[in-house]
């Protein structure tokens, strides 16, 4: 493998691939709060409807929903989009499906004295959600986000299938245009390694500010992959009982 | 599971002699061949500690002790909690290992072996058969809760001693019969209640034929009206057969009723030991004393 | 450039669809057997002594921080430089099977460390030996703790076999593509597909909820 196959296809295919996992990460941050919190409602229609969207992308495989908005979607809406954004708009509903399960899960653990002294102090639902019971359960939330954003980093490579040129669309042109195989597949899971890695190096730092946000100490090690956040999804937990 | 039957219900609040019925073997006939029987020679030195310290970290938890125990005894030991008398059972346990000194149980060192005169660590196989003199009954039970009553006694007499299944059954069904639970051979453990769970664990310490019982609070763990059901089986098995006892207890009327010797632990030492009559009724000792009346 | 859904399409598409649910199943049924046997002995080296424990570790944790996809290039074109050429289903299955199992390890790892320590203790002071003890009382406690959790691993390994049709087996998507190939018909196919993945996933997740109560207590 060449310097410039490197220059020009590993080096972009990275820019992309780091693109698609903040933009898809963002955007399923925010149909995990949306549907997390809406899963909670008191109006059973709401919950029915959020509950819904859950099993369904739940259930989906992420590489079908990716081509159903590639192929499907333009057809049956008229409406092209660009194949990142099909691709990271298919990865934020994916697994902003299992974020709302985390958010849901955090929500319900907050004690509920404190839902009842937001009520006594007169605290509209939404400003009982925003001052009193999202502050106290995104600390509990952090860990399971860390591994959910690992399983979207390897997720969004993916999104080559669709032609976008992320990293592992550049290694399969190395592979076709230079007939060697192993130096660029190594080459591109060192990476992918490097940046889940660095994930999980910032998720420690907003993991020890919001644990000092509500007075408590971090935990030592969180180990990654364990448990039910993974694609894996699953409402139960990672070895029950 | 359904049968309305009486005997079905938890009986540890009588002595298991009652629940049992007629017929009952005797401890020392359920124990059968091999166990130690009244003719063995007593006073030998079956149990022997000889100098040793255990640390955890700074802390210091035996302290150069020095105590032997006779075939055929009974011994107990008491003292406030963190005083040593767990780790002297888990030593013998070979849960964990002395920092200096030795111990042997007849005549075998304990986590060591002799190499060309030397005394070395010894290796699993080693701890293993001298562990097989020695059964354990805990505090929490420790039943195997994937397996009913029987197998949980069954077990490792098949597996470790290599007794026949059939053998190992029949013995084991005399013991769960000796300890009162004839009628939940096929059940549990979680479908019996503390008591009687101790009791299986009674029973399956004993199947291993173990010329040492060690007792580790057998008691603290359960309701106080289910105490009295497992101590009387106990008691039972401390008259009838002359299996050695090392017991660690809260329960000073039982250490009473069947010790032969009481020893006093304070701070990883034996401050004061001798016949439950002297240390219960007139102890030297201040420490003993003020702790006699702290558990009274 | 709106067109209209065409059930011919889904009819005409149906016979692909079950030939490729059958290498689907077939994948799946491959990669959990490699997934459920991997993951244990994963679990059990842990417990070993650091020479085992940490290499173990270290492979474990590249293999689940790295994508599927990626992997399954790496079996399918660089294995075959040094070692045997693999076909699509077993490269497929292998890579499955391999990535799912640094995550069934980490069930079974907390299904073992879930067993009380007194059970250790008890099968000492009964003189077990390690591997019986392994075998009659901690895997058959840790076992019962793991089945939710291994459950929702398979719908997981489900969900990602249509990552193998990236090396050219016609699984339900494989299918669906080649279809819209051939006839221009994405739309249906896709969707059919889709819906497929929902229509296994959801009573299996359902399944495994009650499994996971029944299974909460002896």
């Amino acid at each position: 493998m060449s310097w410039g196959l490197f220059e020009n296809w590993i080096l972009p295919g990275l820019w992309v691939t780091v693109q698609a996992t903040v933009f898809s990460a963002l955007l399923a941050l925010v149909v995990s709060f949306v549907v997390g919190t809406l899963r909670t409602s008191r109006l059973w229609i709401v919950r029915f409807l959020s509950g819904a969207y859950f099993e369904i992308f739940r259930g989906a495989s992420a590489l079908v929903v990716i081509f159903w908005f590639a192929y499907a979607f333009p057809l049956l809406f008229g409406w092209q989009l660009v194949p990142l954004w099909a691709g990271v708009l298919a990865l934020a509903l994916t697994y902003g499906a299992y974020g709302s399960e985390i958010v849901r899960g955090s929500l319900a653990a907050v004690p509920e004295a404190q839902r009842e002294a937001g009520i006594a102090l007169s605290f509209t639902p939404m400003q009982r959600l925003r001052r009193i019971e999202i502050p106290q359960a995104w600390p509990e939330m952090v860990p399971p986000f860390n591994n959910l954003a690992i399983e979207l980093l390897k997720g969004t490579s993916l999104i080559s299938v669709i032609a976008v040129a992320d990293l592992a669309f550049a290694g399969n042109v190395i592979r076709l245009s230079t007939n060697e195989s192993a130096p660029v597949y190594t080459l591109l899971l060192v990476l992918y390694f490097l940046l889940a890695f660095s994930i999980t190096r910032g998720m420690r730092v907003v993991e020890r500010h919001a644990k000092r946000g509500v007075g408590k100490l971090p935990e030592k090690k969180s180990r990654s992959g364990q448990g039910d956040v993974a694609p894996a999804g699953g409402s139960t937990n990672g070895g029950g009982a | 599971m359904n049968t309305p039957n009486e005997s079905n219900q938890p009986s540890d609040t009588g002595s298991p002699a009652d629940s049992a019925g007629t017929g009952r073997p005797s401890a020392a006939e359920a124990l059968g061949g091999g166990a130690p029987g009244k003719s063995r020679a007593e006073g030998r030195e079956l149990i022997k500690f000889q100098d040793v310290t255990k640390r955890f970290g700074e802390n210091t938890v035996l302290d150069d002790l020095c105590f032997s125990v006779d075939t055929g005894k009974h011994v107990t030991l008491i003292g406030p909690s963190g005083s040593g008398k767990t780790t002297i059972l888990r030593l013998l346990m070979t849960l964990i290992k002395p920092d200096e000194g030795t111990i042997t149980v007849d005549g075998e060192y304990l986590t060591h072996e002799e190499k060309n005169g030397k005394l070395v660590p010894a290796g699993d196989a080693h701890n293993r058969a001298v562990r097989k003199k020695i059964g354990m009954v805990f505090q929490q039970f420790n039943l195997f809760p994937n397996m009913k009553v029987l197998r949980n006694v069954t077990e490792a007499p098949v597996h470790v001693l290599g007794m026949d299944k059939d053998e190992a059954a029949e013995r084991a069904r005399g013991l769960i019969e000796l300890v009162g639970l004839t009628e939940h051979l096929d059940k549990y453990p979680t479908q019996l209640s503390g008591g009687q769970q101790q009791r299986v664990a009674i029973a399956r310490a004993l199947a291993m034929r173990p010329q040492v019982l060690l007792l580790d609070e057998v008691t603290s763990a359960l309701d106080p009206e289910l105490v009295a059901g497992v101590l009387d089986v106990l008691r039972d098995i401390a008259h009838s057969t002359d299996i050695t006892m090392v017991c660690v207890t809260h329960e000073m009327s039982f250490a009473r009723d069947i010790s032969d010797r009481v020893l006093m632990f304070d701070q990883g030492k034996i401050i004061e030991s001798g016949s439950p009559d002297k240390i219960f009724n007139d102890p030297d000792n201040d420490r003993t004393r003020e702790f006699l009346s702290s558990v009274h | 450039m709106n067109s209209k859904w065409n059930w011919d399409a889904v009819w005409d598409f149906m016979p692909f669809f079950w030939d490729g649910l059958i290498l689907t199943l077939q994948a799946l049924a491959w990669g959990t057997v490699l997934a459920f046997s991997l993951g244990l002995v994963w679990a059990i080296a842990l417990r070993g002594p650091r020479w085992i424990a940490w290499p173990v570790i270290g492979v474990t944790e590249f293999i689940r921080n790295t994508p599927l996809l990626i992997q399954l290039f790496f079996l399918f074109y660089v294995v075959p430089e040094w070692g045997p050429t693999l076909s699509a289903l077993v490269a497929g299955s292998i890579g499955l099977g391999l990535h799912y199992s640094t995550y069934t390890m980490e069930v079974y790892r907390a299904g073992i460390d879930g067993v009380p320590v007194g059970q250790w203790e008890a099968a000492r002071a009964l003189s077990m030996s390690t591997p019986h003890t392994w075998k009659a009382v901690i895997l058959p406690q840790a076992f019962r703790r793991t089945v939710p959790a291994l459950g929702n691993y398979v719908i997981a390994m489900l969900k990602e076999t249509p990552l193998i049709s990236t090396i050219g087996l016609v699984e339900m998507l494989g299918a669906a593509r080649a279809y819209g190939v051939q006839t221009f018909n994405f739309m249906e196919p896709i969707t059919v597909v889709g819906v497929a993945f929902i229509v296994i996933a959801y009573p299996a997740s359902l399944l495994i909820r009650v499994l996971e109560r029944r299974l909460a207590t002896y």
